[in-house]
Formats: C-alpha cells, structure tokens, sequence
C-alpha cells in the first residue's frame, strides 16, 4: 500500500518547455556577447548570463521555487558561503 | 495496514540537496582557482582560451539543457503516473549524457593530438599562465564528465526501477533525487560554459 505524497507540486511540461527555450535563448545570447562585447564587460556579462541561467535550473528544473522555508534558507546559506569565499579571495589577489 | 516502513520524502530531498551544496562548494572552489589564475594571468590564459573549441562547447551546453529538460519532466511524469513516458524521458537523458561524452571524447582527442594534455612536452615550453589554465581545464572538465557518468548510470539504475514499479507515484524519491543531482551537472556546465571556452 501506499500513500500518495502530500508536498506534490506538479510542475507542468508547458513551463518546463518554457525554461528549456529561455535556457537556449540565454545560451545564444552569451555566445554572442562573447564574440561582439569589447574588454572587460563580456567577462561579467557572461558571468550575468551565466547566473541567470543557473537560477532557471535551480528555480524550476530543481523545484526551488516550490520548496519550503528550510530549503531556501540552506540554498542562501551556502551560496552566501561560496561568495565570501570568493569574495576575500580576491580582497586578498586584487590589492596585494 | 502496511507492512513496507513509512519514507520520509521531505527527509530524502533535504539529505539530496545537503549533498549537492557539498558539489556546489567543491566546483566552486575550482571556479575560485580560476578566478585567482586568471587574476594573476589575464593574457596567457586570453591565448589559451582562444585554443577552445567553441562548436563543442556551445553543442554540449544544448545537449545538457536538453538532457535536464527531460529529467525534470520525468518527475512530471511519475507524478502524473506515466510510467512509460518517464522510462522513455529518462532514456533520453541518460542518451544525451552519452553524447555529451562521446563529443568530450573528440574534443579532447583533437586537444591531445595537438599536444595539449597535462605534463605534455609542449605545455612544459609555453608560459606558465597558459599551463595553468590547461590544467584547471582537465581537472574541471574531468571531474564534471566523472559526474556526467555516474548521473548517467544513477539514471539508468533509476529508470529500470521506474520499468519495474519500484519507483512510481507513491514513491519518486530515487527519481527526485537522481533528477536533481543530473541538473546539478547542468549546472556546473552552464558556469564552465562561459568560463572556458567564452570569456577569453
């Protein structure tokens, strides 16, 4: 026997299709970037894509968006871990 | 009654994701070593990148999105008790990441013969930013294919369950959690997409 799920959220092909189309369109618009953005400015907007990207994944191919406080929580926790790791990385390799 | 132990869905899903923020820090720390690299050697590692092979790069990133575009709508799938379509969805997936793999395979088959492999002779002459990136490129790149083929084998595992009805409505957390480690994947592409073969 068994019990049906009480924290099912189905998330529809309709909107997974969507993020799928908003993934190849991001992809091509970095690639684009990449080839006609002079400098320094195609390296943060490929990273800018790049994170907009990971944030549909995380949102809806990964369920995020539905998922409770917990989480979340540990989802920002271990970001913001990541960034202060990178962040005083690099206070300490840009002004040596 | 039921004699089968109670599962704790909410339980499994929170172990998951506690082991991908793990992945996360660990790809992470690579993208650091580049980002303090590239800081440190912002030409070599320009002329490096530009020996990329932009085509394989961009394919495989489709191939991927593609591939986490059916994971996700395999867990639709059981959700909505279509067993067979989330057989066939997770067949795909799995036959994506064995694409991904096979292009990895002519790409650096291609890099080899040109003699950029770690601890080549060529790579001892040119400047040491340039081998740094080389190296921080076959240690990322083949530790995510090292994750590309457990996904791949975890899915299969997964789908053969799904064909058997171990794994169905009632039950998807083999599939849930085999579904969100194959989008970690994903993502850990999507950043190595631009960081390796875009940004130089």
């Amino acid at each position: 026997m068994s019990s049906e799920r009480a924290d099912n959220h189905i998330i529809g092909y309709g909107t997974l299709t969507a993020v799928w189309v908003a993934l190849l369109v991001l992809t091509a618009l970095t690639v684009w970037v990449s080839r006609h953005t002079p400098g320094i400015g195609h390296v943060w907007g490929s990273l800018a894509i790049a994170a907009a990207k990971g944030g549909l994944v995380i949102a809806f191919f990964m369920h995020m968006r539905y998922e409770g406080r917990l989480l979340r929580w540990l989802l920002f926790l271990a970001l913001v871990t990541l960034v202060i790791f990178i962040g005083l990385t690099f206070f300490d390799v840009l002004y040596r | 009654m039921s004699h089968t132990p109670p599962k704790d869905h909410a339980g499994a899903k929170l172990g998951m994701w506690l082991f991908l923020f793990t992945e996360l820090l660990l790809f992470g720390g690579l993208f650091l070593l580049y980002g303090a690299y590239f800081a440190r050697y912002p030409r070599e590692f320009a002329a490096a990148g530009r020996e990329m092979h932009l085509g394989f790069g961009t394919v495989n990133t489709i191939i991927l999105i593609t591939s986490s575009l059916m994971a996700a709508m395999a867990v639709t799938a059981i959700q909505r008790s279509g067993r067979r379509l989330a057989v066939y969805l997770l067949g795909g997936t799995v036959l994506c990441g064995a694409i991904f793999l096979f292009n990895k395979y002519l790409e650096w088959s291609a890099e080899f013969s040109r003699g950029i492999y770690p601890g080549s002779p060529l790579l001892a002459t040119v400047p040491p930013g340039e081998s740094v990136f080389y190296s921080l490129y076959y240690v990322t790149v083949g530790l995510h294919g090292l994750h590309v083929l457990i996904g791949g084998a975890l899915l299969t595992v997964v789908a053969v369950r799904v064909g058997r009805g171990t794994i169905h409505v009632g039950d998807f957390a083999w599939l849930e959690n085999g579904a969100l480690y194959w989008h970690l994947v994903d993502l850990v592409w999507i950043f190595i997409f631009p960081l390796y073969y875009l940004v130089l």
